[in-house]
């Protein structure tokens, strides 16, 4: 059932990828990039991530925000349409199917849908399941690992946050003369 | 008479802090339920959007400016660094090491658990929020043509 329903989202997020690809208003393609995230996050509550469902809904929304703020001020110009020939679809045509041959053997490597791969009691992942609650006191044993047992990656993703604070102020600064006491 | 309508002002207005509590409920129950200081982090940057798109610039310059967040960014930074350098305090200890948890006794399922883990959650929500708070107040106040007259 929840393979089908995964299924049934993933026909419409690439419908939607289509959409957004082909359509000519710059907004009408935010919003539906919008649709797309929103298909995204049901799919990770349906895989049981709910962690990682909240921060793709969220993400989505300052980003869809951000993307109509930014569209919505400027003209939005047509893109000329391209008239593709028909050897480009042909050399397209043939490197999905090159893509296709090459990729199947890592197709057909993968683990069947819903097994757990580290299930073995040696590996790393199954030693955080069992003994993530006593040794760190956190339930949610995603934030025990994001925050106790890999803290060092976390903090990696924290200075990257601030790194691309600090590039957006550095580079979108106003040096106002006329008002040189306030912060802007 | 800058920003949206009276309708918009006054939704955003009742609206904003049920969301800054709820982006608040996220980051402090991040160690029981899902969430964390990321996901609470960037609900709370999204009311400080709502009402800086509902009121204008100036009415949100008011309630926290541009040179504000960006400190508060550096100052939740900061906090994790120190969060981190708490590990180094007692003898043959790793960097970020939860001493907290291994000096005192917690009762596991309560918010006041898991040692320093929700101090940390804290800290990356403060600077979560304000990051993105301040990168959307720059981008969007952005002009081209004020940088000419220089």
């Amino acid at each position: 059932m929840v393979e089908i329903s995964i299924f049934i989202l993933l026909v419409f997020m690439i419908i939607g990828m289509v959409f957004v690809l082909e359509m000519k208003n710059l907004l009408s393609a935010v919003v539906m990039m919008g649709a797309i995230d929103f298909g995204l996050s049901v799919i990770f509550l349906l895989l049981s991530a709910p962690d990682l469902a909240i921060v793709q809904i969220a993400v989505a929304v300052i980003s869809l925000v951000i993307m109509i703020r930014a569209t919505i001020h400027r003209e939005i110009v047509e893109t000329p349409s391209q008239e593709s020939t028909f050897s480009s679809r042909v050399v397209m045509l043939c490197f999905l199917f090159l893509f296709f041959i090459l990729i199947y053997p890592a197709f057909s490597l993968l683990p069947i849908f819903g097994e757990p791969i580290f299930a073995e009691s040696a590996s790393s992942s199954m030693k955080y399941l069992l003994e993530g609650m006593t040794q760190t006191g956190s339930p949610n044993i995603v934030t025990a690992i994001v925050l106790d047992f890999r803290a060092y990656d976390t903090l990696g993703e924290a200075i990257v946050l601030f790194t691309s604070v600090l590039g957006a102020v550095s580079v979108l600064r106003y040096r106002n003369r006329k008002k040189p006491g306030s912060s802007t | 008479m800058t920003g949206m309508t009276i309708i918009v002002k006054t939704v955003a207005e009742w609206i904003k802090g049920f969301i800054i509590f709820y982006g608040v409920y996220i980051v402090l129950l991040g160690h029981l339920s899902p969430g964390g200081g990321f996901a609470g982090g960037v609900i709370i940057a999204c009311s400080f959007i709502m009402m800086e798109l509902a009121f204008g610039k100036d009415q949100a310059a008011k309630e926290l400016s541009k040179h504000g967040s960006h400190l508060l960014d550096e100052y939740g930074a900061l906090a994790i660094l120190f969060l981190g350098l708490l590990g180094y305090f007692l003898p043959k200890l790793p960097f970020f090491s939860n001493v907290l948890m291994q000096k005192f006794s917690f009762i596991p399922f309560h918010i006041l658990s898991a040692g320093s883990i929700p101090l940390i959650n804290l800290a990356i929500g403060l600077k979560v929020s304000t990051g993105l708070y301040s990168v959307y107040i720059y981008l969007s106040h952005y002009d081209p043509r004020m940088q000419e007259d220089e």
